[in-house]
């Protein structure tokens, strides 16, 4: 018999409790079904199974800063609303010398990671880019540079006509030391073609991370829930990240990534829900038994559900941030940025213990 | 077997649990626990799959009080100058808004305000009923008890009499917390806990249903919730008048109180732990006002059954800083998409 787990749960949640406990790898029919229950409580136990026996009563954040040094960007995803082209109004480029002040307004703050992505702008040569990453690594050598997702990556190597893994080697020398997971969206090609055909498909994607591991870098996976993707491909998502982390063991985070409408092309669309956004960090903290660590991303999905989310498999809320842009444009309606008290009282009232951490998990103090 | 589990065997067997075991059970059980708990006993009391909401409007006939709670941030005292008193014109065209727009109840509230008489109340009443078919649920007990002592009658007849001229229901507010230590602290010149049961006691006496709240997160220690939701269950155990329980928490901004907002997570809790405790009262009732869509959401499977109303107009919560719209078509979303199935509801929880 199974050690009791909720009363009334899900019968078929149950034989997959069961295969948790032996340590039976989910399938994807169990992925589909993790999706389709509606017995929140009985999911959320189950991942909080999971996460307990991985961190126990630890939960994580990192005092971060966020810098988006373009919004110019040639690809104009469907999904976006941040994106501007050259010339438009609004439309910006940071030069290093702005870069620079923006990391000196807050260099009294004890910023531990720069979190640095932006759009394809054409009018950027690679210098830029190795002049961004030792610019930062200047005014800020002891915080860790997690900068450029595998579509900037990709856009990079085009950029400095040298191979994929010259184009990482010359970054990391430069200081690059660890990369966010976005553009993932969702790995499918159905989805690609429909919402971002210029942007790379998921078969690049997964050889850029693939590359950028191999290099020594870790690197974290998102997947972008919520707009026109079906359960099977939220799950199909999940294990083609699953089966890389068995070949790379380099990502590091997952992150759930929950749709914002406003201003895009989909603003048709309504938000997701609290049950979706629950489900997605439950189903992720089951379905990928191979990532330490899996996200509950308060810009996204709003500070108090964030806060919920602790208890349904998620063990890292992210980090203080300040100015977050990207989401905000499309509509988000959580803060800007945390203070760390905020983000430690958060924790507590929730009954865990707060962790600061570094970009690599390392408890900070 | 440990306390928590003969505490759980205890909700289990469908027994009472006392407020020594309702502390200690959330004190120590995890969320979810305290969810899966809550959620039997929401199904014990409704087996169906159903989440009820109502569609009503909250009219505040006036903002001027002499109570000058500091928690509030809606009122004007009377020396101000600058409240108001709704007119006969503003509230019919609320009326008729709320009818067109499927609604079925208004919300009738307003301060303790020394200028208005008895006779004000029953033309203010007699005027609705006479030019509009709508349920009216109006004036708390600090307002009844405050009618009442300008009156000079007790709180017997002055009852009797606004229920006369068509008061049909009272809703909850006003309790914040039944003790008094604490009323002392936030609201000195409202009325007492006793008071308040005592307007609710002689309303269900009278045939009349009620709803109560509880508003927490201001000046209260743990056990003052546990004090407060005892009181209730007291006088339930008595009249059986209470409809609905609806916890909420205080929303400071714009207030004399300067505390740390109860997050989410410790909203849920007090939700859940109110399903559990209060074992007479049919309806928890979910607060998407003070948490918001998501939580509100989530609030359904930690013990509510009710989302409480569409909220046509909402202007006291509001001017405290929180400001959630939820019109009625997304409402019915939230409470589909979480897999149950939205019905609309009158007054006494009646399916329409």
């Amino acid at each position: 018999m199974l050690p009791f787990i909720a009363k009334n749960i899900d019968k078929k949640l149950e034989s997959i409790y069961s295969k948790v406990l032996n340590g039976i790898r989910l399938s994807k029919e169990d992925g589909i079904c993790l999706y389709e229950t509606n017995d929140l409580i009985g999911l959320g136990k189950i991942a909080d199974h999971v996460r307990r026996a991985r961190h126990k009563n630890q939960a994580f954040y990192v005092y971060n800063q966020h810098l988006n040094y373009t919004n110019v960007c040639k690809n104009r995803c469907r999904f976006c609303a941040y994106a501007k082209d050259e010339g438009q109004a609004g439309a910006y480029a940071y030069t290093c010398e702005q870069i620079e002040q923006r990391l000196l307004d807050r260099i009294d703050e004890p910023v531990k990671e720069l979190h640095i992505v932006g759009g394809l702008n054409e009018s950027l040569d690679f210098q830029y880019f190795i002049d961004l990453l030792k610019t930062v690594k200047r005014i800020r050598p002891d915080a860790a540079i997690k900068a450029f997702t595998c579509v900037e990556i990709d856009y990079l190597s085009n950029l400095s006509g040298l191979s994929l893994d010259e184009t990482i080697q010359q970054l990391k020398n430069a200081g690059l030391e660890m990369m966010p997971g976005g553009g993932a969206e969702v790995l499918n090609s159905r989805v690609h073609e429909a919402l971002f055909p210029k942007k790379i498909g998921h078969e690049r994607w997964l050889e850029i991370v693939r590359a950028v591991h191999k290099a020594g870098i870790k690197t974290n996976a998102t997947m972008l829930y919520g707009h026109i993707e079906t359960i099977e491909e939220r799950v199909d998502h999940l294990m083609a990240l699953r089966e890389l982390q068995d070949e790379t063991k380099g990502f590091s985070a997952f992150i759930p990534l929950a749709f914002h409408s406003e201003n895009t092309q989909l603003s048709h669309l309504p938000p997701t829900t609290a049950m979706d956004d629950l489900k997605a960090v439950a189903a992720a903290r089951l379905m990928l038994d191979n990532f330490d660590h899996i996200k509950a991303y308060w810009v996204m999905i709003g500070e108090k559900l964030a806060q919920v989310a602790l208890s349904f498999g998620a063990d890292d809320l992210d980090g203080t941030i300040i100015e977050e842009k990207i989401t905000h444009t499309a509509g988000a309606k959580s803060a800007k940025g945390l203070t760390q008290d905020q983000m430690e009282e958060m924790i507590k009232a929730a009954g865990f213990e707060p962790v600061q951490r570094d970009s690599f998990y390392h408890p900070v103090n | 077997m440990n306390d928590l589990d003969l505490i759980i065997e205890t909700l289990d067997n469908n027994q009472r649990i006392d407020i020594d075991q309702a502390l200690l059970l959330f004190q120590k059980a995890d969320l979810l626990t305290l969810a899966d708990l809550a959620s039997q006993k929401r199904f014990f009391h409704h087996p169906e799959r159903i989440i009820t909401y109502v569609v009503d409007r909250n009219i505040n006939y006036t903002n001027i009080c002499m109570s000058g709670c500091r928690f509030c941030a809606f009122f004007k005292s009377p020396e101000q100058g600058d409240g108001y008193v709704i007119s006969k014109q503003d509230l019919s065209a609320k009326i008729q808004e709320t009818i067109d727009l499927g609604g079925t109840q208004i919300l009738l509230q307003g301060g303790m305000n020394p200028g208005l008489d008895l006779d004000y109340y029953i033309d203010l009443l007699s005027f609705i009923k006479a030019n509009f078919d709508i349920h009216i649920h109006g004036f708390s007990p600090p307002e009844i008890g405050f009618i009442a002592q300008n009156a000079a009658l007790s709180v017997k007849q002055t009852i009797s009499i606004l229920r006369q001229a068509g008061l049909a229901s009272i809703p909850g507010g006003g309790a914040e917390i039944l003790c008094d230590d604490v009323r002392r602290q936030v609201s000195p010149n409202k009325c007492t806990s006793e008071q308040w049961l005592e307007v609710m006691r002689q309303a269900h006496l009278q045939g009349m249903r009620s709803s109560a709240t509880m508003m927490f997160g201001h000046l209260e220690k743990q056990i003052h919730l546990f004090e407060h939701m005892d009181k209730i269950r007291r006088l339930q155990d008595e009249t059986k008048g209470f409809t609905a329980f609806i916890p909420w928490t205080f929303q400071s901004a714009n207030t004399k109180i300067s505390v740390k907002p109860k997050t989410s997570v410790e909203y849920l809790k007090v939700l859940a732990i109110s399903r559990l405790f209060l074992d007479n009262i049919d309806n928890i009732q979910a607060s998407w006002v003070t948490q918001g869509d998501k939580i509100a959401q989530t609030a359904l499977f930690f013990g509510a059954n009710d989302m409480g109303s569409t909220m046509i107009e909402e202007n006291v919560v509001a001017s405290a800083g929180v400001n959630f719209m939820l019109p009625k078509e997304e409402l019915i979303r939230l409470i589909a998409t979480a897999g149950f199935e939205p019905r609309q509801r009158d007054c006494y929880y009646n399916l329409l």
